[in-house]
């Protein structure tokens, strides 16, 4: 184990960090201000993803294509929320789960019927497919930190817009006594509309980053709407702060649980003992993480004021 | 202004308004007096249209349209101070009025960040506070505050001076007096008969959601009776 390669994992534990906190920062709000359990938020990720693929494919240009991109995922949250979220909201979670797990399939189908089964590649413009120095003689693929660098630029943007803007302090305040921030003339009803959109906005800006990563394929959000809700426990229902926080945490744990675990192992059991057990007990740490924090701090790190 | 006629609401199967009926007139002032339980803040409610509306009707600005949401009365001018101050805990004191700051919607906005500051100068020393770091006369000035950031035509307080140190029951009622003064609509609901009677022009005495007795100043302190008979304890 050496240095460049620690160096190297927590750069790929703050990427992933960074692309759930994009996919819990809206999760958080909907879950914890609107009360409303949504599970096809990680459809907004596909979504977004398959946009930017195929704009990219179709303009010849990755820039392009997710600039394109974006507006398309705010649509597609302001829709949905049009459609058939805004009639869930009185219902019981029961039916809202029911109804977004509904959700979850009709988009993977709807998916597959439009794009075919096979996942999607897109081929990165060659200023991002480089490696960078990220210390002498630690290369580290360009994409990746661009990747990070955009998750950064994101929370800082969302960070803004809760906490320094008016429409923020709306949110904020709507959180706290609906009825009252009603009274006082805001139209309640149109700000949920907002949260989902801009929500379903940064859920899609991840699935842009995350797209030239993995596969472009039907269901990929499912695995990181399961990761975003043990951010938004761990970090405390309906707190932007807390799912940051969270986020960075959990990307950390399971990316370097996976690299350090097997190596730990083998210190003190045999070689095939350790490489059985440590990917096996790698992929529980998050969820270890999250029973923790539920024993210690049952409303997460950091719960919401008010 | 506003006209209630014949007005009745309730919760769920319980029916707390059985036909109240009173108005407000342009700069008037009027109280909504009554023992706990009689129908006081339920009428706020019903006004505001935070609770629909099961019989009669109410004429807000000229407007009778029935199933009017909240935030549209809000809009078209009423001012809400309700009762238990409900202050926003999560936001800072400028938040919780510059969020709901609405220009008037005819003649001049009298009431803007600076203007209201003025009229509390407690609440410029604590801008950055948190709502939950206030005292309950700061909450109280907040709510008022923040009511008059948006301009209203109709002011309309619940109990807002209940809990409250005497001296600074008295700085409220010292503001209500200005405010009136200064052509505001208002519709107050409190328990110290004394005050309102100072204060307002029209009184309304509520009894198990009907109004019973309404009158001005001089007819309320004539009769000590009603204050007996509907609203001693």
């Amino acid at each position: 184990m050496t240095v460049t390669l620690l160096l190297e994992q927590m750069f790929n534990g703050l990427q992933s960090g960074v692309m759930l906190f994009l996919i819990a920062a809206g999760l958080t709000l909907i879950l914890g201000i609107m009360d409303f359990v949504f599970l096809a938020h990680g459809a907004q990720v596909m979504i977004g993803a398959y946009a930017a693929a195929s704009l990219t494919a179709l303009t010849g240009n990755f820039l392009v294509g997710i600039v394109l991109a974006i507006p398309i995922t705010f649509a597609s949250g302001f829709l949905l929320e049009f459609l058939l979220i805004r009639h869930l909201y009185r219902r019981d979670h029961m039916d809202q789960v029911l109804a977004t797990f509904g959700l979850i399939l009709f988009f993977n189908e709807l998916i597959r019927i439009g794009f075919g089964p096979a996942a999607l590649f897109s081929d990165l413009p060659k200023a991002l497919s480089g490696f960078v120095n990220i210390l002498p003689d630690a290369p580290y693929p360009m994409f990746r930190l661009v990747v990070i660098i955009v998750g950064l630029a994101c929370a800082i943007g969302i960070h803004m817009l809760v906490s320094h803007t008016r429409v923020g302090a709306m949110v904020r305040a709507g959180a706290n006594n609906e009825a009252m921030t009603a009274a006082l003339g805001i139209n309640i009803r149109l700000l949920r509309r907002f949260v989902f959109a801009v929500g379903a906005c940064f859920a899609g800006v991840a699935g842009m980053m995350i797209g030239p990563l993995t596969a472009v394929e039907p269901g990929m959000g499912e695995p990181l709407l399961i990761l975003s809700l043990v951010v938004i426990i761990i970090g405390g229902i309906g707190s932007v702060r807390g799912a940051f926080v969270a986020a960075v945490l959990v990307g950390m744990v399971d990316t370097m649980g996976r690299v350090l675990l097997p190596v730990i192992l083998r210190s003190f059991m045999g070689q095939a003992a350790a490489d059985g057990a440590g990917p096996a007990l790698a992929s529980m740490m998050v969820y270890i993480l999250m029973s923790l924090v539920l024993v210690f701090k049952p409303t997460g790190l950091f719960p919401p004021k008010g | 202004m506003l006209r209630l006629h014949e007005v009745e609401a309730g919760y769920g199967s319980a029916q707390v308004l059985f036909g109240v009926s009173f108005a407000i007139e342009a700069g008037a002032c009027v109280s909504l007096m009554g023992r706990n339980g009689m129908g006081k803040t339920t009428t706020v409610r019903t006004i505001m249209g935070q609770l629909p509306l099961r019989g009669g009707s109410i004429d807000r600005f000229g407007d009778a349209t029935p199933g009017r949401e909240s935030f549209e009365l809000a809009r078209a001018g009423i001012g809400l101070v309700p009762e238990g101050r409900q202050i926003f805990s999560n936001l800072t004191v400028v938040e919780n009025l510059s969020t709901f700051h609405r220009p008037a919607r005819d003649g001049e906005t009298l009431w803007t960040m600076d203007t209201v500051l003025d009229l509390f100068p407690r609440l410029r020393e604590r801008l950055g506070h948190a709502g939950n770091n206030l005292s309950g006369g700061e909450q109280q000035m907040l709510a008022i505050g923040r009511a008059l950031m948006t301009n209203p035509r109709l002011l309309i307080l619940d109990e807002a001076t209940e809990g409250l140190a005497p001296i600074i029951r008295q700085q409220i009622w010292d503001c209500l007096a200005m405010l009136k003064a200064a052509g505001q609509s208002i519709l107050v609901i409190d328990k110290n008969i004394g005050a309102l009677a100072r204060l307002a022009d029209h009184h309304c005495i509520l009894e198990k959601g009907r109004v019973v007795w309404q009158g001005d100043s001089a007819a309320l302190r004539a009769d000590p009776q009603l204050t007996s008979r509907y609203l001693g304890v």
